[in-house]
Formats: structure tokens, sequence, C-alpha cells
């Protein structure tokens, strides 16, 4: 397989209406901001988001791009809930896959290892199974022992296949390696390989990697392009490139309170391009 | 711990602990003789209070940074506990948290999703979270900073929190196997006037103690519900003169003040 070196717009041109996309990062904290704002610039409609949700799914929910999220949550972290999600939910514009964030995490395992799904004790007595009448649970065909009981009733947290992931990293390779340094992986290797195609953003284009092997979180195998969008993550957290930057991401958030501010905001920073966007939020 | 500044108040007597101090010490007391487990408190109250635990009685806890990084009680990295591993502890049953809710009721069902119908909701909150995992799978107390009529509901209208006598009830297709149990344990649920618990016959939630100046009849008043009170209602015990020094020299700046006035 070939890792393509490609523009942010042209990863956004191999993306489908309908389709189902994985956004890695977690709340408000290395999201591939570059790469959603190059889908807030195409025609992509109709989506279906699998992500730890925030401002990324926020500003597709806003932009009428998203018709359902898959999630356990949406949050910008330091304020605890996006405006956005909030704004679609309670006036009903976005469709929403309520799940507990393990299931989450299950689901994209499953795809992962091309298993139809994997067992788990998240959700059971919940509502999460309320609301979600597809899910199913199986018994254990196995005697108990070691905290499980006999014949136990699981829920078949089903695969969670993406037809495209999103990730960003701090390095990668042009051969399509990625690296992260900050303090959490999160989840993004597993959205890459839940996916039949996955995209990494990454502050630096880096020919030769360096820092501990460990730190590689993805591989060429994994990976089928690459694009550089220095301050790529903004206003998420990106450590220990830059952390969050707290003042625009509370700008964003009083802007989504009222339409004509959001119009405002959109107009100022996301209806250029992304060199326009780094441009106005320089301090 | 970090040598913060000492508290303005710290040479005053120490009797006077604020409410907001005894919050923090009954939090504190969830997490007595739990072991080394992670100890996960959302809000500064809980944090406060699980620093307290982990300070004096309950040396042996896990806590993270809110991020990655297991610290140990002087603030040194003693491990790494990124969000796969946390949910690693979660199924391992190796963790007991405590989480906020917007509403709860009788049998310690939590909802911090939403408000109103779950199809079209009135007040979108935060989501189920990591609520439905861990309370099937570890302990699990509360921490509400306003005790009220709005959050002790006769029915909340989305179990993210999953409490007693619903346990498999929820699970569709199948009935289960008379053999299975609930792994529900819910400890305590601390508000600003009172700690509870459900060390009932019927798991129904009892009022275990009053803050002290909190009249029961108050707890009652602010509950939705048909709140169980014994005969002799215990008073919630305050911070000793050690303790509430390293309250204070935890929380320098006074925060837990804004938290519960």
């Amino acid at each position: 397989m070939t890792v393509a070196v490609l523009t942010p717009d042209e990863m956004v041109a191999e993306l489908r209406d309908g389709m189902t996309i994985g956004i890695g990062g977690w709340g408000s904290r290395r999201k591939p901001m570059a790469l959603v704002r190059a889908m807030l610039r195409s025609t992509l409609r109709d989506l279906v988001v699998v992500s730890y949700a925030g401002p990324d799914v926020g500003l597709l929910i806003a932009s009428g791009q998203a018709r359902r999220i898959v999630t356990g949550f949406a949050s910008l972290d330091s304020i605890a809930l996006e405006p956005h999600f909030r704004n679609g939910r309670q006036r009903g514009t976005v469709e929403l896959t309520e799940l507990d964030e393990g299931m989450l995490h299950w689901g994209l395992l499953a795809a992962a290892h091309r298993l139809p799904f994997l067992p788990i004790r998240a959700g059971l007595g919940s509502d999460v199974m309320r609301v979600n009448p597809g899910l199913r649970t199986i018994r254990s065909p196995y005697p108990g022992g070691a905290g499980s009981q006999d014949g136990e009733e699981l829920v078949a947290m089903p695969a969670l296949r993406l037809d495209a992931a999103l990730v960003h990293m701090n390095r990668a390779d042009a051969a399509g390696n990625g690296q992260y340094l900050g303090p959490d992986p999160y989840f993004d290797d597993l959205f890459c390989l839940a996916a039949e195609r996955a995209y990494v953003s990454c502050e630096r284009i880096d020919p030769a990697l360096t820092g501990p092997p460990q730190s590689l979180l993805l591989n060429r195998a994994m990976v089928h392009g690459v694009t550089e969008t220095p301050n790529g993550a903004h206003f998420t957290s990106c450590v220990p490139d830059y952390g969050r930057d707290e003042q625009f991401q509370r700008r964003y958030a009083t802007a989504a309170a009222d339409p004509d501010s959001w119009q405002r905001f959109r107009a100022g920073y996301l209806d250029g391009d992304e060199a326009a966007y780094q441009q106005a939020v320089r301090p | 711990m970090s040598t913060a500044k000492p508290s303005p108040a710290s040479d005053i007597a120490t009797a006077t602990a604020t409410r907001a101090e005894i919050c923090v010490t009954a939090c504190a007391e969830a997490w007595r003789g739990d072991g080394a487990i992670l100890a996960s408190p959302m809000g500064l109250i809980p944090v406060l209070g699980a620093r307290l635990a982990r300070h004096t009685f309950a040396p042996d806890l896990l806590m993270t940074d809110g991020e990655a990084f297991l610290l140990d009680a002087d603030g040194n990295v003693e491990g790494w506990m990124p969000y796969a591993r946390v949910f690693t502890m979660v199924a391992a049953g190796r963790r007991h948290v405590m989480m906020g809710a917007s509403q709860i009721d009788r049998y310690g069902n939590q909802n911090i999703s939403c408000i109103g119908d779950w199809a079209r909701p009135k007040a979108q909150l935060l989501g189920v979270r990591g609520a439905p995992g861990n309370t099937v799978n570890h302990a699990v107390s509360y921490w509400v900073p306003r005790h009220s009529r709005r959050v002790f509901v006769q029915q909340v209208d989305m179990v993210c929190g999953v409490g007693y006598h619903r346990g498999l009830s929820g699970v569709r297709g199948a009935s289960p196997p008379a053999s299975q149990q609930s792994a529900t344990d819910l400890r305590v649920v601390v508000t600003n006037l009172a700690v509870l618990d459900f060390q009932t016959r019927g798991q129904a939630m009892r009022l275990r103690s009053v803050h002290p100046g909190v009249d029961p009849a108050d707890v009652v008043k602010e509950t939705g519900f048909e709140l169980i009170v014994p005969d002799d209602v215990a008073v919630t015990r305050v911070p000793a003169a050690a303790e509430l020094d390293l309250i204070r020299r935890l929380d320098p700046d006074g925060g837990r003040d804004n938290e519960v006035p």
C-alpha cells in the first residue's frame, strides 16, 4: 500500500456523502481540526460521525453536515458541555447513537479485529439499551469463575466499522508512520484500524522520527494518507506542541449561543481556507 | 503534598470548619477501606476528598492528574493511566468513582445525559459518559453540591448510572438466569446538606447523617421522593484539626467555598 502525502482538501475530496467517519482525539484534545475545517468547506453531507466528541462534532452539527453522532458524550473539557451538540439535540437537527464510552471503545476494537461484536457488561440495566433498540445481549457459553457467573448475560457490542478515520498526530513521516508525543494516545490507532481508509494530519512531517519507539502509535499499514497541518489541532490541545487555546474556545462557545453571533464567527474564521484561519487566530 | 502558602484561616481555631470542608471530609470517607484501587473523583470537592483520604486513612489509593498520569501523594508521577487503561480498571472492578448527578432516584439510578424526552431533550447535558459501565463494574458514589427536588426525583429521565433493582431488568430479549447477581455497589451520596446511603433492607436511599446545623426535615423537604429517615439521624463528623489544615493546604485559594457556599 502506498501512503499518499495529500493536502487536507485532497483528503476530504476522498470522502463521500453518507459515509461513517471516525474522528480521533478526546473531547477538546488532539482533534484533527484542520481536517474538520476542510470538511466544513466541502459539500459533504449526511455524515455519521463516531467520536469521543468535542468541537469536531460541534462544528459538523453546526454546519448541518452530520446526520448522526455516535458517542458517549460531547464536551470541551474546560467548558463542560459542547454548545452546538446541545443546540442540535434540543432543536432535533441531529440524530444520536448514545453509548457508554467503554462500549464505543469495544465497538472500535471489534471493528479493528474484524469481529461482529465483543461482549461487555457496560450498558446492562441502563437506558442505553432503551435508546438503542438494535443492541442485543448474549449469554456466556462458559462456566463462571474469576468474577464472572455461569451463563452470564452480556451486551454484544456490535463492531463500529468506519468508512474513514481522521486523526491528528504530533509527528508523522511521509511513509505514513504516526507519532504522538502527549500523555495519552486516546483511541487513534483503533480508529485507524476500524476504518477502510485512515487519514492522518500532523504538526510536522519529519523524514526521521525521533523519540521513544513506543510513541510511534500508527504504522504505515494502518494509514492511507498523511498531511502536514501546523497548529492543525487548534483550538484543541496538542501537547507538548501547544495547549488548548482556552480564550479562543470561550469565544467559540459564546458565539455558538446565538445564530447571529455564530454567523459572524463562521465568517470571521471558517469561511476562508486554513491559511486564513491560522492568520485570524494568530495571537 | 505541595507546600502551598498558608491559608489565612490556618491560625484560627479549627473548630470553625465550613460547610464545604465538612463536605470534603464526607467525600473522603467514601473511599475509606478501599485499598489500592483507582479513586476517580469528579468535581473539586470530591477531588479534595480523595486527596484528603489518601493523605490520611487511605494511603493506597491511586489517583490521576486528570489526564493520563498517576501521581503519588507528593505529586510525583508513579504510573501511566491513559483512557484505555482506565477502561480496563473499570472492567476489572478496581475503581471507585464519585460522579455528579443531574438527577438521581430513590434506588440510585442517576442521569447526566439529558433532561426531558431523550428523543428531543429539553436540555442536553453531557451524555451517559462512563456511568453505565462504572455502575455495573465497581463501587460508585455521588456528589450533589445543591440538594434539591430538581436532582432528587421520583424518576430520572435517562438511566445512565444504574441503581438497585434494575441491574438486569434493562436487558431485553432474554431473562437473566436466577444465579446472575447484580454488581450494583452504590456507597454514598454526599450533598451540601447530608450524607445518604442505600443500607436499608430494600436498598432504598436513606439519610445517613445531616451536616452540622442541618435539620433532617430540611433534607426531606429538598428530596422529591420518600426518603428513609431513621429515628436517630447522626450528624456528619467535622474534620479533625489536622484534616482541616490539610484541606486548606490542598485548596489554598478556597475554590471549595465556591462549590458549596
